[in-house]
């Protein structure tokens, strides 16, 4: 099992590696570059040509690569633009408040998902089935900065059930240990925290969570129908096993293996997703942080924030295909 | 014969698939046969004669929507009698796998790929036999070792991907006789397997029926298997038994022309190199349904216009045990000799590759 996990580690230098210069070369050939984000609209192109001599933008390509990938070697991605602060520190700051929300979403997915998909797949063509997977395509198709507005105007505005914005009721002090509010919260047992928080989560983190939950139901509900029709459930049910048991070990064992790749996958995406979301409930986390830098051109924070989602989905995908040989003894033969 | 009434007799089973915007599909159309403990009954036929239909049936596997089970299929238990078409479903899981067992055709699908053979064995004997933990899984290292698994103890751990095909099939039978059931069917249990593996379990299978007394269903397409270990045949043809016979009587004296085709199409291993296989002609496709006439007249050599005036009659022979549904019977069949019924397992390819 050691041996798997550190092969798997040596292989992620080639994917990053391959990203860098795929990210770098992307930089490159976007149009209007900084110069022309920093300096007024009436500069003069000797004053452009000497911010980009004083970003080194007039060096060779390859001598700008190498020192790029230098940089973020050490853990450098720049400094924004915006606020002229390491952008690793702006992230620091802000990662525990995306994080939780991704966890909330996930959390909100898996636990709908799973069982509606696989109530879907047991009485398939019943009335649940039928709203599964109409109300599946449904998340699917709904823009999540939509949905997110609809939740808002509809549970916070309008029947006031739950906070609008940000991460914490304004006045409400908290004692701060690891950034996490919920975690903190309960480590403090500031248990009001904990609630304040959470109803902070709730309406983030469903909007977050209607892509993957949608995602998820739709798999699971093919997944159980397909595993109930292999041979080995019949087996099981000529052995005259309980139907719990048939369910449990044979149908749900197997069918999970599929979405559980697709869960890594759908949660390495919630970053991306929280970019909308955040911003239209004020969420103070790293995605509403990357919908300015995007209408400031702020490189520096695009380049860290590609760099991050993509060094998520590695390590996301890593601890699938952990979890996969763990549930799946074929995978760890190989 | 152990007892005046039989283990099992299934009488005029049918089953018919109904399918939206398709209309029915009759699989099994009428079949009637008797089990008895410490025999094995061969349900031979080729592909889509409905012989896995109604192994499924007796077992109450068959989906419960758009399915219609007819007939009767009474079984001896020590309790009474009981028939298993008519059994509630909690009773009927009671039964299965402490009564009723069931060996499959592919062993590697037939198992779970990811849980251990060994839990795979141990969770039927807690089901039926209310073992738990250490002496559940010493039980099913001997039912292991039993069927010929060597190293059983260390087996238990393995996954099925992690045995050999003949491995695999040996872990199922040996679910099966878990329980010591007083019926066991299997349903071409040695078609996925290569020659040599096939004659081992074929030899293992026998042991089980002489040692235990257990009632053999073996469905088959495959007529060495037949002459290596059935005592009594049904022949089935579209659903229906055409010809049932015990073994002897039915290779020297074939009395219906499919039987006679079935017989006449094995290859020989005493017959020149490259002469020709004799088929019969023709596939399922042709078949007339039973109500008009014979379903198997549009592809036999026998058949006249008798043979289309509506579904031919039950006839007994010889001393009744012969039984045949054809009204133009071959007296003497001189297609085939003892050459074939002496043969072991020999036959390993398909018959019905071949239509």
């Amino acid at each position: 099992m050691l041996r798997f996990i550190v092969r798997r580690l040596l292989q992620l230098i080639p994917t990053l590696g391959g990203l860098s210069i795929l990210l770098f070369v992307w930089l490159q050939r976007l149009p209007g570059g900084p110069e022309y984000a920093l300096l007024p609209d009436d500069a003069t192109d000797e004053q452009r040509q000497a911010l980009r001599r004083s970003l080194g933008l007039d060096e060779p390509l390859m001598v700008q690569y190498l020192s790029f990938l230098r940089r973020i070697l050490q853990g450098d991605l720049g400094t924004s633009l915006q606020t002229s602060r390491p952008v690793m520190d702006e992230f620091f700051l802000r990662f525990p408040a995306t994080f939780e929300l991704g966890v909330t979403a996930m959390i909100i997915a898996v636990t709908i998902g799973l069982p509606l998909g696989y109530l879907a797949a047991r009485k398939r063509g019943g009335v649940l089935d039928f709203a599964a997977v109409g109300g599946s395509l449904l998340g699917i198709c709904t823009p999540v900065f939509f949905l997110a507005f609809i939740l808002k105007v509809v549970f916070a505005e309008g029947l006031g059930l739950f906070p609008s914005a940000f991460r914490l009721s304004p006045g409400l002090g908290r004692t701060d240990i690891t950034g996490f509010f919920v975690l903190d919260g309960v480590m403090t047992r500031e248990w009001d925290v904990v609630w304040d928080a959470l109803a902070h989560l709730i309406l983030p983190g469903l909007a977050l969570a209607s892509i993957p939950l949608a995602v998820i139901t739709r798999m699971t509900r093919a997944s159980v129908l397909e595993v109930m029709g292999e041979d080995y459930v019949r087996t099981a049910n000529a052995k005259g096993l309980h139907r719990t048991t048939v369910r449990t070990r044979h149908v749900l064992r197997n069918a999970l293996l599929p979405v559980v790749t697709a869960m890594g996958l759908l949660a390495g995406s919630l970053f991306a997703g929280a970019v909308l979301t955040e911003s239209v409930f004020a969420f103070p986390g790293i995605g509403s942080f990357v919908y300015v830098a995007t209408q400031e051109r702020d490189y520096p924070v695009l380049t860290g924030f590609i760099l991050l989602i993509a060094t998520m989905y590695v390590f996301i995908n890593l601890l699938v295909d952990i979890s996969y040989s763990l549930l799946d003894p074929r995978v760890r033969a190989q | 014969m152990s007892s005046s009434t039989p283990l099992l007799a299934v009488d005029e089973l049918s089953v018919a698939f109904h399918r939206r915007g398709a209309g029915e599909t009759r699989a099994v159309d009428g079949v009637s046969f008797t089990l008895e403990e410490g025999r094995v009954t061969g349900l031979v036929g080729e592909s889509g004669c409905g012989k896995s239909v109604t192994s499924l049936a007796l077992m109450g596997l068959l989906p419960d929507r758009g399915v219609e089970v007819g007939g009767s299929a009474v079984m001896r238990l020590p309790e009474g009698e009981v028939d298993l078409l008519r059994l509630s479903r909690r009773r009927l899981r009671d039964l299965r796998g402490s009564q009723l067992a069931m060996i499959f055709q592919d062993p590697l699908s037939s198992l779970n790929p990811v849980v251990p053979i060994g839990r795979q064995v141990t969770e039927i004997l807690k089901r039926h036999r209310g073992m738990r933990g250490s002496a559940a899984r010493k039980e099913a290292a001997d039912l292991l070792y039993r069927v010929g698994i060597p190293d059983p103890t260390r087996r238990l751990n393995e996954y099925p991907h992690q045995l050999s095909g003949g491995m695999r099939q040996r872990a199922l039978i040996a679910m099966a006789v878990a329980c010591k059931p007083r019926l066991m069917i299997a349903d071409e249990p040695t078609t996925a397997l290569d020659v040599t593996i096939q004659a081992q379990i074929l030899e293992l299978l026998k042991d089980l029926v002489t040692e235990e007394g257990t009632a053999l269903l073996m469905i088959t397409h495959d007529l060495g298997v037949v002459a290596g270990l059935c005592d009594d045949i049904n022949v089935l043809y579209a659903g229906r038994a055409v010809e049932t016979a015990p073994r002897r009587p039915l290779f020297a004296d074939p009395t219906h022309p499919y039987t006679v085709g079935l017989l006449g199409s094995v290859p020989r291993l005493d017959a020149p190199r490259g002469e020709p296989l004799t088929p019969v002609r023709g596939s399922v496709n042709d078949n007339i349904a039973w109500t008009d006439g014979c379903a198997f007249a549009p592809r036999c050599d026998h058949y006249t216009m008798e043979c289309l005036q509506g579904p031919p009659p039950l006839v007994r022979t010889g001393d009744g045990t012969h039984i045949h549904r054809c009204v133009n019977p071959i007296d003497h069949a001189d297609v085939v000799d003892q050459t074939v019924l002496e043969s072991p397992a020999v036959v390993g390819e398909d018959e019905e590759e071949r239509e």
